[in-house]
């Protein structure tokens, strides 16, 4: 085994127990699994969505204060967003911060009552449900939160955190909860001795791995992960990234997966959304959004992201930096949200909302001058197809050529933004 | 990867720190719950006050049984140990004070001052717990369901904690306690000169009385509860209202509560004494502290001893519970700064 070039392809390491690779190997793998490497997820795109977000909204109203509290305003949190996550697949949501991605999330797993749009989950809607007809939904439907020090309760034993939701939808007999809570803490990773122990005892790495468990207890279908590892130093953040991924193998779990970092993003995700004061404004896989980004503000999110061989080459990437602050939610600019900060922004930004376009199998952008950083078109491609001019007022002699949908999922056919006529496979 | 439940008793993975396999056993955590009282018990002062909280509680528990069977006489009259041509008040120095009764003897009747002073613990105790346990309870439930409805279920209770808080209760207390002890009779047995429903009305009025100020505490510490993850964790998981109102943030409030039931008990006991000296609540000869004190206020210069050790006794209890406050709060909450 010893002249063996790359010891982790060929199966487990341990198979020839006699060798002292083996056994050294072994016991750093005695909780993750090595039969795979850790390489980024991949895509499940001809698979069945299990989730299907339509047009959805949401609308916390500002009051004003005093006895007669009238509705003043809405902070528009999540405003019209529409996307699907396919089975045992997953979707990353980014977006700074304030922009509906958590907002989202917690709309999908019900947390909050959506003002508006459609939830699908394994064929039905569930945006309206009842909180008493939600209650064998949350079977399906998980979250892991993003704060491990306050997502569990500092009152109970780790065994009665993971435990409870076997009780609560008695799935099985009290005497039966214990062998199978050890079972998840050792799936986890955790020693599952450790179950009458009190979460103050455990690292935020290890809460992490607690609050996963509490997710799997009950075998859902979607996780919805809410920025899992931000609250983790970098090098812990790896081992809980590579258990999403393992649990999500073995459990064929989909994820909605929501983060910040970039990077995090692209290795757990196939597809990624970002979002920006509460829409999508570019949604594609993995490719095309990480190589041909073709949103102002997806180039200038991963402008910001530090690149370790561009530092090898030497020298420095143009970095695009967006002037002022992300615009009020309760008031956001008329037209394309993002053209406050938006060097491309032109007459037309402000009059007309560009339309989430398909411009390529699997890439839909929301902007008027779509187009790959420095190849941004001079006249707005969006216009013949809205049915307006180049400034945007309506032009009665031209007709929108195409529905402005706002459908989650990819038609067959897409406007070729090169050739300006629509294209297909 | 999964792991076959029965294999989990004899194969134990290696736990990080090699701890040898006797140790297992010890592995089960610490709670909250038991890191406080071990710092609760290094602090002397805490110690000191609760062993002093849990005398008075032995006494209040042991005194009705002593009573019972003849070692205690609170209401025997000693006519002899009294002097009429002093107007009553008891032969001998020191109030009286002999080996037969250590602490002197009351004037007028010649009651032994002892057993009046360990029955009337029992009273006074049972007052002021059962008036802050009504208190609690009322406060807690209201508190919390305030804190976590909030909307217009807060507006409601908040209005009403506003209420009760301006309301002049000992004012009421006083004026209607003669139709309130009537009003409590026809629910109890006795009469309404019985004592019975005299310590019940003081229970009843102290204990609804008390518990806004209860339900406010409780109320911040549900804001502050609620707004931490495990409670939509709960959620998710399916829990019920009830689970989670009982099962996940009272838990947690179980600091304040604790806090508030050791400031909430002296105060009522000094209550139940300023009440009797008021004239409302148990009436001689069932002793309490308050009425002992009472009936003393007049001999405080002719026989000081039977004015001094009432006093005394509710000085020291209300005291001892005070600090045992303190100590709990600050086992209970080690960052805060004393």
């Amino acid at each position: 085994m010893s002249d063996q070039q790359l010891p982790m392809v060929g199966g487990m390491p341990g198979d020839d127990p006699t060798s002292r690779g083996g056994e050294r190997l072994g016991a750093a793998s005695q909780f993750v699994e090595t039969e795979r490497p850790h390489s980024a997820a991949q895509a499940h795109f001809d698979a069945e969505p299990i989730l299907e977000v339509r047009d959805l909204r949401m609308y916390f109203p500002v009051r004003s204060a005093g006895i007669i509290r009238r509705t003043v305003g809405n902070v528009q949190a999540v405003d019209g967003v529409s996307f699907q996550v396919p089975k045992g697949g997953s979707l990353g949501l980014v977006g700074e911060s304030g922009c509906g991605k958590s907002t989202t999330g917690r709309l999908i797993t019900r947390l909050y009552e959506p003002t508006g749009g459609s939830i699908e989950f394994d064929g039905r809607d569930i945006s309206k449900t009842s909180s008493r007809g939600l209650k064998p939904l949350r079977r399906e439907i998980q979250m892991i939160f993003q704060d491990p020090y306050t997502s569990l309760n500092p009152r109970h034993t780790v065994g009665a955190i993971v435990g409870a939701p076997l009780l609560i939808h008695g799935i099985l007999p009290k005497d039966k909860v214990l062998p199978r809570v050890q079972e998840l803490l050792e799936i986890v990773g955790l020693n599952p001795e450790h179950y009458n122990r009190y979460p103050h005892e455990f690292s935020g790495g290890q809460r992490q791995r607690i609050g996963i468990a509490r997710a799997l207890t009950l075998q859902p279908k979607l996780l919805v992960a809410d920025e899992p590892v931000s609250a983790l130093d970098v090098s812990i953040q790896a081992q809980v990234i590579n258990l999403l991924q393992e649990v999500q193998r073995e459990f064929d779990i989909a994820f909605l997966f929501i983060a910040h970092d970039l990077a995090v993003v692209r290795h757990f995700c196939p597809e990624v959304a970002v979002m920006y004061l509460g829409k999508i404004v570019e949604i594609a896989d993995r490719d095309s959004l990480y190589d041909r980004p073709n949103h102002p503000y997806t180039q200038a999110l991963l402008s910001a992201v530090p690149d370790v061989r561009q530092a090898a080459v030497g020298g420095r990437r143009e970095r695009i930096r967006l002037e002022g602050d992300v615009p009020s939610p309760i008031n956001p600019p008329s037209g394309c949200r993002f053209r406050t900060r938006c060097s491309l922004a032109q007459e037309i930004c402000a009059r007309v909302e560009p339309p989430l376009l398909q411009i390529g199998k699997r890439h839909k952008v929301a902007c008027h001058f779509a187009g790959e950083l420095g190849h941004h078109p001079e006249r707005p491609v969006t216009a013949s197809l809205l049915g307006v001019d180049d400034t945007g007022t309506p032009d009665p002699g031209a007709s929108p050529s195409i529905e402005v949908g706002n459908d989650p999922g990819y038609a067959d056919t897409w406007f070729d933004l090169q050739r300006k006529t629509m294209a297909g496979a | 990867m999964t792991v076959q439940a029965s294999n989990l008793e004899s194969e134990h993975l290696p736990d990080p720190t090699g701890a040898p396999e006797s140790d297992i056993a010890k592995i089960a955590g610490k709670s909250p719950t038991k890191l406080a009282m071990d710092r609760f018990r290094r602090d002397k002062l805490s110690m000191i006050s609760f062993t002093v909280v849990a005398v008075y509680v032995l006494i209040g528990i042991s005194a009705p049984f002593l009573v019972k069977f003849g070692v205690l006489d609170p209401t025997g009259f000693n006519k002899e140990l009294v002097d009429p041509s002093t107007g009553g008040l008891p032969i001998g120095s020191y109030g009286g004070a002999s080996w037969d009764h250590p602490f002197g003897v009351e004037p007028g009747t010649g009651r032994d001052v002892l057993s009046r002073l360990l029955y009337g613990v029992t009273f006074s105790l049972t007052i002021a717990i059962s008036a802050t346990i009504i208190a609690i309870v009322i406060g807690t439930v209201l508190g919390i369901i305030s804190g976590f409805t909030g909307g217009w279920v807060d507006s409601i209770i908040g209005r009403a904690i506003d209420l009760t808080l301006s309301f002049p209760q000992t004012l009421m207390l006083l004026a209607l306690s003669s139709m309130g002890v009537a009003t409590v009779a026809k629910f109890m047995p006795g009469g309404e000169s019985d004592n019975l429903p005299n310590g019940a009305y003081v229970v009843i009025v102290l204990g609804l009385f008390g518990w806004p100020g209860i339900a406010r505490i409780i109320r911040g510490q549900v804001l502050s509860v609620r707004e931490r993850e495990f409670v939509d964790a709960a959620v998710l998981i399916g829990a019920s209202r009830r689970r989670i109102y009982f099962k996940e943030i009272l838990p947690n409030l179980w600091a304040p509560l604790l806090v508030t039931f050791t400031l909430t008990m002296p105060a009522y006991i000094s209550a139940e004494a300023a009440l009797s000296f008021l004239g409302v609540g148990i009436i001689p000869p069932t002793p309490t502290l308050g009425n002992i004190l009472r009936s003393s206020i007049n001999y405080s210069i002719g026989d000081f001893m039977f004015f001094f050790t009432p006093a005394f006794l509710i000085m020291v209890i209300v005291v001892s519970f005070n600090l045992l406050g303190d100590g709990i709060r600050d086992a209970l909450d080690p960052k805060a700064a004393r």
